[in-house]
């Protein structure tokens, strides 16, 4: 368990974030720019210094305001910077060792040859760190920072100063990381879809607090992640499992007692994935439609209602275990009798299905 | 008493040379261009200057990170009381040095009582004297350096669990490689031509602190003395022209290799 309470005032702007999260797993720290993430995990590492408060890792107390503090460099936490920070004057596997020699007194995590392999670093080992790409060097500042035996794992954005294109040489890796290693990572985002891949817990950060924190799923539909999302942006994340994957590369993913189609070529049946449904693009009826493909339609029960603004509807539907949310208008929820427990019909359009696929990294 | 001995046995090697200061200089002095004279001052002057290098360096390094670095109270005085060999009149700067570090003084005194170390009228008084005054040169090329030096490079350091020396020693001392290099040549051509400073506070005494431009002044006063004037002054510019072009080389391979 990872528990946090901690408490810092910085001119205007106040902290005061508490959470607790299990370990080891992902806990993701999602938020708007300049809502204190990143100052949060500064005093997490010790670089800053909280006004009050506590940090506690497994049972092990890292700092306790006025009476426990240990020093940044004794504190074996390893941080991932937004900007890598690598050594100019290292090369890459300076760099990587920096870590690993002044942690000689801690059980390695895994020795230097496997997170080489881990995170595709063979061939960059004798370059300098202006001779790498952005991807490229965020995947050294994580070796870096996973060889010097960290008991916690800080990642600030990571994928923020690397074009969208090139995120792949990145993300994949992460995952990778999450499924092979149980060391407990604070990951920090502002983009939903990469907390979705790899977030166990999700802590949602707004002006300073706790806005909202537990799993994806339930986070996912959550008032609080829809005022950050956007109402366009928002949906309901649900985790299914691959039953097949045809030849064209889609597979199709169980959701409750449905089924949906996405495209994914790398899967493999077996895999348990989490699908983003966007509230806005699903449509509801209340008897079976058809003349749509049956891949794409869940059947499920009226489960709660809230009101979106003045002129729409958020409805929550369970398709048997998973909850799926749709928005329609407050006019036509009234039309159709979208009472508590009624039978509904969700047809989902794929294009606005986004998947993400664990361990779906380039082997 | 071998305590006593073993205190004053470096100031009799140094008399020793002082009384005879051209015994090695025999040699060198069959060279056609150059006679013992200016063999002697060259020689004298890039001893003393690269002596006040090494002495200024540690301290040089250590004010530029103060001042770049720290947040203190009389943070701006300490910045002036830097850079005042400046615009301080040289002759004022070994006039201080005199009261300080003379015979008399109170540093000078303490020096000579419990050390046996005279600095007043030696070619270590002179180093003295020419680090002082090339100090203000060597912390602006330090800090220069020091501020483009990312402090989150340190801090990344620090999580990787390097103390502070640690840090200073593998990331910040490598990284203003290049001004402390810049700093050393500039404040070492500087330092072969300081005149005022040394002349006031180590005198001007052959084969001890009669550098290049003590030299050059020397002839200057002597009737005859404009031949060996000219080849002092023509020796004083060629090293000056051959340490700025040095220094711009160094500058280059030391960016080349770190690759920016």
């Amino acid at each position: 368990m990872l528990s946090i309470d901690l408490k810092m005032r910085r001119g205007a702007f106040a902290l005061d974030v508490a959470f607790d999260a299990p370990t080891p797993g992902v806990v993701a720290l999602f938020g708007a720019s300049g809502s204190g993430k990143s100052t949060l995990i500064d005093l997490c590492a010790g670089l800053l210094r909280p006004a009050a408060g506590r940090i506690e890792l497994d049972g092990e107390v890292l700092f306790d305001a006025g009476r426990i503090d240990i020093a940044p460099e004794r504190r074996a936490i390893g941080y991932v910077f937004q900007d890598a920070r690598l050594f100019p004057h290292r090369s890459v596997a300076g760099n990587l060792r920096y870590g690993e020699r002044r942690a000689r007194a801690r059980a390695a995590t895994a020795s230097f040859a496997e997170i080489v392999e881990l995170l595709g670093l063979g061939a960059l080992l004798d370059r300098r760190p202006h001779q790498l790409s952005g991807g490229e060097r965020q995947r050294v500042a994580i070796g870096r920072a996973l060889l010097s035996r960290p008991r916690l794992l800080l990642l600030d954005e990571p994928l923020a100063s690397i074009d969208r294109a090139r995120r792949q040489e990145v993300l994949p890796y992460l995952e990778r990381l999450r499924d092979r290693f149980r060391i407990p990572i604070v990951y920090v985002s502002h983009q939903f879809d990469e907390v979705m891949r790899l977030a166990t817990h999700v802590v949602l950060i707004d002006g300073g607090h706790v806005a909202a924190q537990g799993g994806v799923t339930d986070v996912s539909r959550d008032p609080a992640l829809r005022a950050l999302l956007g109402a366009d942006g928002a949906g309901a994340v649900v985790e299914g499992e691959v039953e097949s994957v045809d030849g064209a590369g889609v597979a199709s993913v169980r959701i409750g007692t449905g089924r949906i189609a996405l495209p994914a070529e790398r899967a493999r049946a077996g895999w348990r994935v989490r699908v983003q449904v966007r509230a806005s693009e699903v449509v509801l009826a209340t008897e079976a439609p058809r003349g749509v493909a049956q891949t794409n339609l869940l059947e499920g029960k009226v489960v709660g209602r809230a009101l979106d603004g003045p002129t729409s509807e958020l409805i929550e539907v369970d398709v048997g275990g998973p909850l799926l949310v749709a928005r329609v208008s407050a006019q036509r929820a009234a039309e159709l009798g979208l009472d508590l427990g009624r039978r509904v019909w969700l047809v989902l359009s794929a294009a606005h299905v986004r998947g993400g696929f664990p361990g779906d990294a380039p082997s | 008493m071998l305590e006593g001995s073993a205190i004053s046995r470096p100031v009799f090697t140094r008399r020793a040379r002082l009384r005879d200061p051209r015994g090695l200089l025999v040699k060198v002095s069959a060279m056609p261009l150059l006679g013992s004279l200016e063999w002697e001052a060259l020689r004298l002057s890039l001893e003393i200057a690269l002596r006040s290098v090494l002495v200024s360096l540690p301290p040089a390094t250590l004010a530029a990170w103060l001042l770049t670095r720290v947040r203190f109270p009389g943070r701006s005085l300490f910045d002036a009381v830097v850079h005042l060999p400046l615009v301080l009149p040289p002759v004022v700067v070994g006039y201080l040095l005199l009261l300080g570090f003379g015979v008399r003084g109170p540093i000078g005194a303490w020096l000579d009582r419990d050390f046996g170390i005279r600095l007043v009228f030696t070619r270590e008084g002179a180093a003295l004297a020419t680090a002082v005054m090339s100090f203000p040169l060597m912390v602006r090329a330090i800090r220069l350096s020091l501020e483009h030096v990312d402090p989150g490079l340190e801090a990344a350091a620090r999580t990787l669990g390097a103390g502070p020396l640690d840090r200073f020693a593998t990331i910040t001392l490598p990284l203003i490689a290049p001004g402390l290099l810049a700093g050393a040549v500039t404040a070492f051509a500087a330092g072969l031509g300081e005149f005022g400073a040394v002349i006031t506070f180590a005198s001007n005494i052959p084969g001890e602190t009669r550098t290049l431009p003590l030299a050059l002044y020397t002839a200057l006063q002597q009737p005859g003395g404009d031949a060996a004037a000219a080849r002092l002054a023509a020796i004083s510019f060629a090293l000056g022209l051959a340490g700025l072009l040095a220094s711009e080389s160094l500058a280059r391979s030391v960016r080349a290799r770190m690759g920016r």
